[in-house]
């Protein structure tokens, strides 16, 4: 069975799907594409597309990850073609490689975070951030299905800094300028999400933006040996299938 | 002028609220045209959750209908969950369309489709948060025209206050021509004002405006009459009825949600109308006659509902979907063209006999044979014959027998409590009719592992049926019957395992027959229940019998009056002037024989019993068969 592994992004009104609304939505566009898809055998059959490290409901996403298994060989270039135009706008396929050896999830071991904050200040965020990368650790606790859980916040983060930029969306006040935290973070368990460096920012300096935070994840994947940069998880599988073609990481699009 | 999207301002409270994504819009196959494309612009609403209105075929239809209109467009809108509501409120987001997240106000019309009275609420909180005056005398030149449809609006009276308009039946057609009177109305600078288009609407006859008919009240509180106040409104408002589905074959485009909705598949309706005559239903009385859509229609309906939507279950709706006179030809015809594309197909309403088991058969093929759904409705015989359910013990056993032996484990048999005439014996017998079931079943199969469910729903009067006058049974009485009905199947050592029991309470039956039978007095209780936080009845975790109860005393309504008295002959009843074709006396007629316990056929098989529906609607019986067959697909 060859399988094939895309790269898709959650963008615009369409971050606030669920994972399961991601995994009907893609059920339904891989029939309406006529992609051959799978099914699992047994009394109720399902369709092989399996899902790695979804980013969470209301977080826009650049780099998000499914493999699909069909029953005949697929052009991974027409795959992503078909799925692209079946899919909603908003949910859309930016890259589809045939897969080789090794498993998809194991390689997403870092993911980069934007976090847009309309309304912060700059140098509170600056000096927030200051205090949280000196830190050791910054106890923060979050709600989760099982009751409040505390964790260290800190240790994960790899890298954090303080930029500006303009407003993208709608959903601020236009034209206004926004502070801007990029952020690597390494997947660990239990997972350290934005949110939780937001908060322990609010735990260390007072820190708290005056809106909900715009979260986008612009890219996962595993950490090159050699520079410690995220690379692109699916370069493994183009250097089996193909020999090496550079994919689309760095390439982000404003949605 | 273009309007403006309020997205920018939902978007901010969207991270706030449970499942967004219900707010966010963008459906696979959902239109969005330029507001200054349409001099006619339609909010359609169905008011309830998003999750719920979202399948609702009439919407679907009518959004499609309008949008395919020149000059016309039409904008979907739901009811916003109250921890949306209390944001919206608090950063003044009026209520919005999901397709282009319009303000709700801006549009000429809003079509509110009521499948149920318990929207009732939702449609006051969708009025409040839009900044439409609640009651329509309190309305502007900037206001839309308030639309009721769907069968609850065969009896509007208790919402005419809130509500400008109805129309009752099929709205394919009249939509479109409430869109010409607008569109012309609109062009020649709207002369008159708002009054002098819904008088336009109101001299067709085919749309009711319930401010141009004053009531009458005896002393005692009956209806004295319903009588038109201005001079060219018709003392009647007749129902429409849409003439050959083929010619309709919508949905084309089918709304495919990215939310999780209450049904994930395609629906094709079948056919609409039914003359099975069953006493106590409302949609088979108003929906009247019987008018098939033809097997290559529905063949050609359901291939590109597939392609377009990438549904994987399809469901062919009626209101008795067995009774279509090619459904063996059209299940077997779709159960071949998609063996082995794990496309499954599904006949929601069934009937009680032995070939709703072929058909169940091939419809599960190639998938799971659970569970089938039988409805005798009635527990005793008796009972079968005052509603006109015409089905035997003997029929009933042996068609479930014979789905058990047939590798069926699971039947659920669906009744009701509360019907007109039932006595406790009535409905003990659904016990003694379970445990028969289970019975035999063990006998045909050989096994104990064989289940059957028995679920109970509780009886609510209707408007336009033969047990329009019925007195409906009160709370404790059905309450007491249940558990009788609950206590008589658990103690059963032989078989009260094998016997599940599903109901619920008769206090709800008790406001719905308030809202189904109720006249514009009744209005003063919505309002008030809506006032004191009423919102989503339909959802037992949000009704509150004990706030209707007492926003019913608020007003100086009795609840009893409406509901358990049973009426007179002659009694005017509040829908009397809104016709549904049924001839009054023949309603009468029927509502006495039910008394006795005599049974009516189908008309389709039978000469015809003068039901008066097709004479005064000018409509006839559009059945097949055509004798034609469905092709294999060529292969994608």
């Amino acid at each position: 069975m060859q399988r094939l592994r895309v790269r898709y992004a959650k963008r615009g009104r369409l971050r606030f799907t669920s994972h399961r609304d991601i995994s009907r939505a893609v059920e339904r566009a891989v029939r309406r594409a006529g992609i051959p898809v799978a099914y699992s055998a047994g009394f109720s059959p399902h369709p092989k597309i399996s899902y790695a490290g979804a980013a969470p409901t209301g977080v826009a996403s650049e780099a998000e990850y499914l493999e699909i298994g069909v029953t005949t060989p697929c052009d991974p270039v027409q795959v992503r073609q078909w799925l692209d135009e079946s899919l909603p706008y908003g949910l859309d396929v930016l890259d589809v490689v045939e897969a080789g050896t090794g498993g998809l999830a194991d390689r997403l071991e870092v993911s980069e975070w934007e976090v847009r904050l309309s309304g912060a200040d700059r140098e509170l965020a600056e000096v927030a951030v200051e205090k949280f990368l000196a830190a050791g650790t910054v106890e923060v606790e979050r709600l989760t299905k099982k009751g409040p859980r505390r964790f260290d916040a800190r240790q994960a983060v790899m890298e954090l800094e303080v930029s500006e930029g303009a407003e993208r969306t709608a959903a601020q006040v236009g034209g206004q300028s926004c502070v801007i935290l990029r952020m690597v973070v390494r997947h660990m368990t239990p997972a350290v999400r934005p949110d939780d460096v937001l908060t322990g920012l609010r735990l260390v300096a007072d820190f708290a933006p005056p809106v909900p935070p715009e979260v986008t994840r612009l890219a996962q994947g595993p950490l090159d040996a050699s520079t410690g940069a995220l690379a692109d998880p699916l370069d493994l599988d183009r250097d089996i299938t193909r020999g090496g073609e550079a994919g689309p990481v760095g390439e982000h699009v404003a949605g | 002028m273009p309007v403006e999207s309020i997205f920018h301002r939902l978007e901010a409270l969207l991270p706030k609220v449970q499942k967004p994504i219900q707010y966010v819009g963008g459906e696979l196959n959902s239109t969005v045209k330029d507001w200054d494309s349409a001099d006619v612009r339609w909010a359609l609403m169905y008011p309830d959750a998003y999750e719920v209105g979202l399948p609702n075929q009439g919407v679907a239809i009518l959004y499609e209908i309008l949008n395919e209109l020149p000059g016309t467009l039409a904008e979907r809108t739901y009811a916003v969950w109250p921890d949306l509501e209390a944001l919206m409120r608090a950063e003044g987001v009026p209520q919005f369309t999901v397709d282009a997240h319009r303000p709700v106000r801006a549009f000429d019309v809003l079509g509110l489709s009521f499948s149920t009275e318990l929207g009732y609420t939702n449609m006051l909180t969708a009025l409040d948060l839009a900044g439409i005056p609640l009651l329509a005398v309190d309305r502007g030149e900037d206001d839309p025209i308030v639309l009721a449809g769907g069968h609850a609006a065969f009896n509007p009276e208790p919402i005419a206050d809130f509500l400008d308009a109805a129309v009752l039946g099929d709205g394919e057609q009249i939509s479109i021509a409430i869109s010409e009177v607008i569109r012309e109305w609109k062009a020649e600078g709207r002369p008159g004002g708002r009054d002098e288009l819904l008088m336009r609407l109101a001299e067709s006859g085919g749309v009711y405006v319930p401010k141009f008919y004053d009531v009458e009240y005896h002393d005692d509180g009956r209806i004295k009459r319903v009588a038109p106040n201005r001079a060219d409104v018709p003392w009647r408002v007749h129902k429409h009825t849409v003439m050959d589905l083929d010619e309709w074959p919508y949905p084309k485009k089918p709304l495919v949600p990215l939310a999780e909705t209450v049904h994930e598949r395609f629906s094709v309706e079948i056919f609409r109308g039914c003359t099975r005559g069953c006493r106590f239903c409302q949609a088979g009385m108003i929906t009247r006659p019987v008018r098939e859509r033809s097997i290559t229609t529905i063949g050609a309906m359901v291939e590109n509902g597939i392609k377009e939507s990438g549904f994987n279950e399809v469901g062919l709706l009626s209101l008795s979907s067995a009774d279509h006179s090619e459904i063996a030809d059209v299940a077997k015809g779709l159960a071949d063209r998609y063996e082995g594309t794990n496309t499954s197909l599904s006949l929601p309403s069934t009937r009680v006999d032995a070939f709703n088991i072929d058909l169940a058969n091939e419809f599960s093929r190639n998938g799971r044979r659970s569970g089938l759904t039988f409805a005798p409705e009635g527990g005793s015989e008796r009972m079968r014959k005052v509603i006109n359910k015409m089905v035997t013990e003997e029929d009933l056993i042996r068609t479930v027998t014979t789905a058990y032996s047939q590798g069926w484990r699971q039947v659920k048999l669906y009744f009701m409590c509360g019907l007109p005439t039932e006595t406790d014996e009535d409905v003990l017998g659904i016990a003694d009719l379970a445990k028969k079931v289970i019975k035999a079943g063990r006998e045909a199969t050989g096994s104990r592992d064989i289940r059957c469910t028995v679920s109970i729903g509780g009886f609510v009067p209707k408007p336009h049926t033969p047990f329009q006058w019925a007195g409906q049974t009160d709370a404790e009485t059905v309450d007491r019957r249940l558990k009788e009905l609950r206590d008589a199947l658990r103690n059963d050592r032989e078989y009260g395992r094998a016997i599940g029991y599903r109901y619920h309470d008769g206090k709800p039956s008790i406001v719905e027959g308030l809202l189904s039978r109720g006249d514009r007095r009744v209005g003063a209780v919505i309002r008030a229940v809506w006032e004191d936080g009423g919102r989503f009845d339909g959802w037992s975790e949000h009704f509150s019998y004990e706030r209707w109860m007492a926003a019913a005393e608020q007003a100086g309504v009795d609840v009893s009056w409406y509901t358990t008295r049973e009426r007179e002959e002659n009694e005017v009843l509040p829908w009397d002037h809104l016709d549904a074709g049924l001839d009054r006396e023949w309603l009468w007629q029927d509502w006495q024989e039910a008394v006795s316990g005599s049974e009516v056929e189908d008309c389709r098989w039978t000469p015809c019993y003068d039901c008066g529906v097709c004479p005064t609607m000018g409509t006839e019986i559009q059945i097949g068969p055509t004798g034609k067959k469905l092709l294999p697909l060529t292969v994608v």
